[in-house]
C-alpha cells in the first residue's frame, strides 16, 4: 500500500516540467559535489598512493608507466627514516600519556568544583588554538632557547604538550560535566566509596569520551610539525619534519609518496578503532562545553 | 525494623538567605509509611537527602532507631533511596544494577542470584536480568531502581517523587503497587511528592511542608478535616477561603454575618475556610434573613460524574471582586441537584473553619440556618467526599 501510494505522486513528478527542473538540477548538484570531492580529497590521495608505487611516471599517462616497490625498500631503509618513525611513535606516546595524566585530573576538577576563574582558565586554553601558532612557537622558542631546551626531547615534548591542551581538557571536562550526579550518588547510596564509585561508576561512563581524547591527541601529536621543527632543530627529526625537509630537498617524489602513505597508517588504525570504540556522537558531544 | 526521627533539622544553603528547611522535627514509626507533601521548593527533597546523608544539615540531628546517622556518610546510612530522575547505571545490566550493592558487602554469590531474582520478581519484572536501562521503559527503569534499593534490605526506604515523570496511569499503578509492597514488606518509607491525590492514597502520615517550614503531620483524614494552617487548608483539596472582620463573637464576610462562631479570640481580622461539601442551599424566599444567607447567581454547573461542582457569583462576599475568577464559590452538589447556570441561589456554610495569626484554627457548624427546600439539604449530605474530589482540585 505504502509503496503503491508513493509512486504515484513521483510520476506525477516526472511529468510536471518545474518539478522535472527542480530534480534535475538537485541531482545536478550532487554530480558535482561528488566531481569536486574528487578533485579535492580522492584526486590527491590517488596521485601520492601512484607516486609511492610508481618506478616511472612519464608526463601524458594518467598512470605511473611502471608500477613497483624498489622505492618503498630505499625511503624504509634511509637511515634518517628508520631514525624517525621510532622517535616520533615514542614521541607521541610520551607526549599523550604526560598531557594525560595533566589534564585528566584538571579536567575532573573544571568539571566538578567550582573555583574563581573557573571560565577563563578553561577559555584560556583556547588561546593557544585561536592565535597564529607560528608566532606562539617562536616566542616559546625564545624562552626554550634561554634554559637550553632548544635542539632537546623535553623541549619539543613540552611544545607538544602545548598543543594537546585544549582537546585534552575540554571533551573529557564535557563528558564528567554530562554525567548525572544522581547516578554516583544512587551508587554512594547503595554503600559504594567515593573511590569505587569513581572507578565503577564515573570512569566507565566517561570511558569512550576518555578514549576520544585520547586517541586524537595521539594522532594530532604524531603529526605535529610546526612545533617539533622550531624547538627540535637540528637534533630532533620526527617523521612530520623529516617529510618536510624531504620534500623540499629531493627531486625524487617518490621518498616523499612513500613517507606520507606512512604517516597515514597510524591514523587510519587509530580512526578505526576509534570508530568501533567511541559512539559517533560523543567526539561532537565532547566540545558542548 | 526501623523508627526515624528528625530532630530540629535545618538546612541553609550559603546562596540563599532563608533556610531550605527550618527546624523539622517529626517522629516517624516503625513500618509506618510517611509523605512529605508541599508545593515544588518547599524543601521537601533537601529534608529527603538529609535522611539519606546527601545534604549535611546546618543544625539538627536524624535518628535512625535512636541512632544518630548524622556524621554518617550515605555509604554507611542503613537508607536506600529511589531517586526522581532515572538513576539505573547505564553500563550495567538490571542483574549487575541490582546485585552492585550485595557485591559491595561480600554477600556470597547464591544468595546474590537468589536476591536479585526474587527483587525482580516483588517489582514484577521477573526474566529482565539481561536487559540494560536503555532497553526498558521509564517505569520499568524506576522499578528497577526500587528492587535495587529494596535488595539490601535497608532500616529506612526513602522516595523521592519516583513517579513523577511518568504518564498518569501508569503512575497511579506503580504508587498502588509501592504501596502493596511496601505493606508486605513493613518497611518504613518517607515519599516525597508535591501530589496530594498521591500523598493522600499513599500515606499512613502526611508531613505538609510550606517554605521549609513543616506545617502539619497529621493523618490523611484530620489534614483534610481540620487542616492546621490556612496554607494547608488552602492547599490540600479545594477550599473557599474569605477575609473576615471579627467584632466581638460576631462575624462578617463581606457584607454577611456569619452566625455560630463563639469563642473565637485575638485578631478582628481572620480569614474563614469552607469546603465546598459544606453547603446547604435552596432556591432563595423572602423569609431569609438576608444578612446571614448569603444570595448569588449559579455561574458554572459542571457535571463531574458522581457528583456536580457549582460555581456560584456572591456578590458582596469577597473583599477583591476585580479578579472575579477566582472569586466564585465553589461548591459541590449532589448529581441530582438542580442547578443550571444562570439559577439563583441561596446558600449558608453548614461547617467552617476560622484562622488566626494566633491560635489553633476553630471549627465552627451550624445546622441553625434551613433554606425553602429541605429535601435538598438532606440529599447533600449524601456528597461523599472521594479522593477524586480532592484530586480536582487547585
Ligand atoms: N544545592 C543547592 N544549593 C542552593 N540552594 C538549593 C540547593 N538545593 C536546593 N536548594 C534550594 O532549597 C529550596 C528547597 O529545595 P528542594 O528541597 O529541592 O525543594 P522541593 O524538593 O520541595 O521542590 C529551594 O529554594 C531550592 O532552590
Ligand atoms: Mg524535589
Amino acid at each position: 500500500m505504502a509503496t503503491l501510494t508513493s509512486a504515484t505522486p513521483t510520476r506525477e513528478m516526472a511529468l510536471n516540467p518545474t518539478l522535472l527542473w527542480k530534480r534535475m538540477r538537485r541531482e545536478l548538484l550532487s554530480v558535482v559535489l561528488v566531481v569536486v570531492l574528487f578533485i579535492v580529497i580522492i584526486g590527491p590521495m590517488l596521485t601520492v598512493i601512484f607516486w609511492a608505487f610508481a618506478e616511472q611516471w612519464r608526463y601524458p599517462s594518467l598512470v605511473p608507466t611502471k608500477w613497483g616497490l624498489s622505492y618503498w625498500q630505499e625511503t624504509l631503509t634511509r637511515a634518517d627514516v628508520t631514525a624517525a618513525l621510532p622517535l616520533s611513535i615514542g614521541l607521541a606516546t610520551i607526549v599523550t600519556f604526560l598531557s594525560a595524566v595533566i589534564c585528566l585530573p584538571a579536567s575532573y576538577a573544571f568539571a566538578r568544583m567550582n573555583f574563581p576563574g573557573r571560565q577563563g582558565f578553561l577559555l584560556s586554553f583556547l588561546a593557544t588554538n585561536a592565535f597564529p601558532r607560528f608566532g606562539l612557537y617562536v616566542s616559546i622558542a625564545v624562552v626554550f632557547f634561554r634554559l637550553n631546551l632548544i635542539g632537546t626531547l623535553p623541549g619539543v615534548i613540552l611544545i607538544q604538550i602545548v598543543n594537546t591542551l585544549l582537546l585534552m581538557i575540554w571533551i573529557p571536562t564535557a563528558a564528567f560535566q554530562n554525567i548525572d550526579r544522581s547516578l554516583e550518588e544512587a551508587a554512594l547510596d547503595v554503600g559504594a566509596s567515593r573511590v569505587r564509585v569513581f572507578l565503577q561508576i564515573t570512569l566507565p561512563l566517561v570511558l569512550p569520551a576518555l578514549s576520544a581524547a585520547i586517541l586524537l591527541t595521539f594522532v594530532s601529536t604524531f603529526y605535529e610539525a610546526q612545533g617539533a621543527l622550531i624547538i627540535g632543530v637540528p637534533n630532533i627529526q620526527t617523521m612530520p619534519v623529516l617529510m618536510y625537509s624531504i620534500i623540499n630537498s629531493q627531486v625524487i617524489v617518490q621518498y616523499g609518496a612513500v613517507i606520507s602513505l606512512v604517516l597515514w597508517l597510524p591514523s587510519l588504525l587509530l580512526l578505526t578503532f576509534a570508530q568501533r570504540f567511541v559512539r559517533g556522537n560523543t567526539i561532537s558531544a565532547g566540545f558542548g562545553v | 525494623m526501623a523508627t526515624l526521627e528528625l530532630i530540629g533539622l535545618t538546612k541553609k544553603f550559603a546562596a540563599n538567605n532563608a533556610a531550605a528547611v527550618h527546624d523539622v522535627n517529626l517522629n516517624v514509626g516503625d513500618g509506618e509509611f510517611l509523605c512529605i507533601l508541599g508545593p515544588s521548593g518547599c524543601g521537601k527533597s533537601t529534608t529527603l537527602r538529609m535522611i539519606g546523608g546527601f545534604e549535611e544539615p546546618t543544625a539538627g540531628d536524624v535518628r535512625i532507631d535512636g541512632q544518630s546517622v548524622v556524621e554518617l556518610p550515605p555509604n554507611r546510612r542503613p537508607t536506600a533511596m529511589v531517586f526522581q530522575k532515572y538513576t539505573l547505571w547505564p553500563h550495567m545490566r538490571v542483574f549487575d544494577n541490582i546485585a552492585f550493592g550485595m557485591r559491595l558487602h561480600h554477600v556470597p554469590k547464591e544468595h546474590i542470584d537468589r536476591d536479585v531474582k526474587n527483587a525482580l520478581q516483588m517489582v514484577g519484572l521477573s526474566g529482565y536480568e539481561q536487559r540494560y536501562p536503555s532497553q526498558l521503559s521509564g517505569g520499568e527503569q524506576q522499578r528497577v531502581a526500587l528492587a535495587r534499593a529494596l535488595v539490601l534490605q535497608p532500616k529506612i526506604l526513602l522516595l523521592d517523587e519516583p513517579f513523577s515523570n511518568l504518564d498518569a496511569l501508569l503512575r497511579v499503578r506503580l504508587r498502588e503497587e509501592l504501596h502493596a509492597i511496601q505493606r508486605r514488606i513493613q518497611i518504613t518509607a518517607i515519599f516525597v511528592t508535591h501530589d496530594q491525590e498521591e500523598a493522600l492514597s499513599l500515606a499512613d502520615r502526611i508531613a505538609v511542608m510550606n517554605a521549609g517550614h513543616l506545617e502539619q503531620l497529621d493523618q490523611p483524614s484530620q489534614i483534610y478535616a481540620y487542616p492546621k494552617t490556612l496554607f494547608v487548608a488552602d492547599f490540600i483539596g479545594v477550599m473557599n477561603i474569605f477575609n473576615a472582620t471579627r467584632t466581638g463573637d460576631s462575624l462578617r464576610v463581606g457584607q454577611y454575618a456569619l452566625k455560630g462562631a463563639t469563642g473565637v479570640r485575638g485578631d478582628s481580622n481572620l480569614s474563614i475556610a469552607v469546603r465546598p461539601e459544606d453547603f446547604t442551599f435552596g432556591a432563595p424566599t423572602d423569609s431569609h434573613n438576608s444578612t446571614e444567607m448569603w444570595r448569588g447567581v449559579i455561574d458554572q454547573s459542571i457535571d463531574l460524574g458522581h457528583y456536580r461542582k457549582v460555581l456560584v457569583v456572591v456578590p458582596g462576599l469577597f473583599e477583591n471582586e476585580t479578579t472575579a475568577l477566582a472569586h466564585r464559590l465553589k461548591v459541590y452538589m449532589p448529581k441530582s441537584a438542580d442547578a443550571k447556570e444562570g439559577d439563583s441561589i441561596a446558600l449558608y456554610p453548614t461547617r467552617y473553619l476560622v484562622y488566626t495569626d494566633h491560635t489553633q484554627p476553630i471549627e465552627v457548624r451550624n445546622q441553625a440556618l434551613r433554606t425553602s427546600d429541605e429535601t435538598r439539604r438532606d440529599d447533600l449530605s449524601s456528597v461523599a467526599v472521594s479522593s477524586d474530589a480532592l484530586a480536582n482540585s487547585g
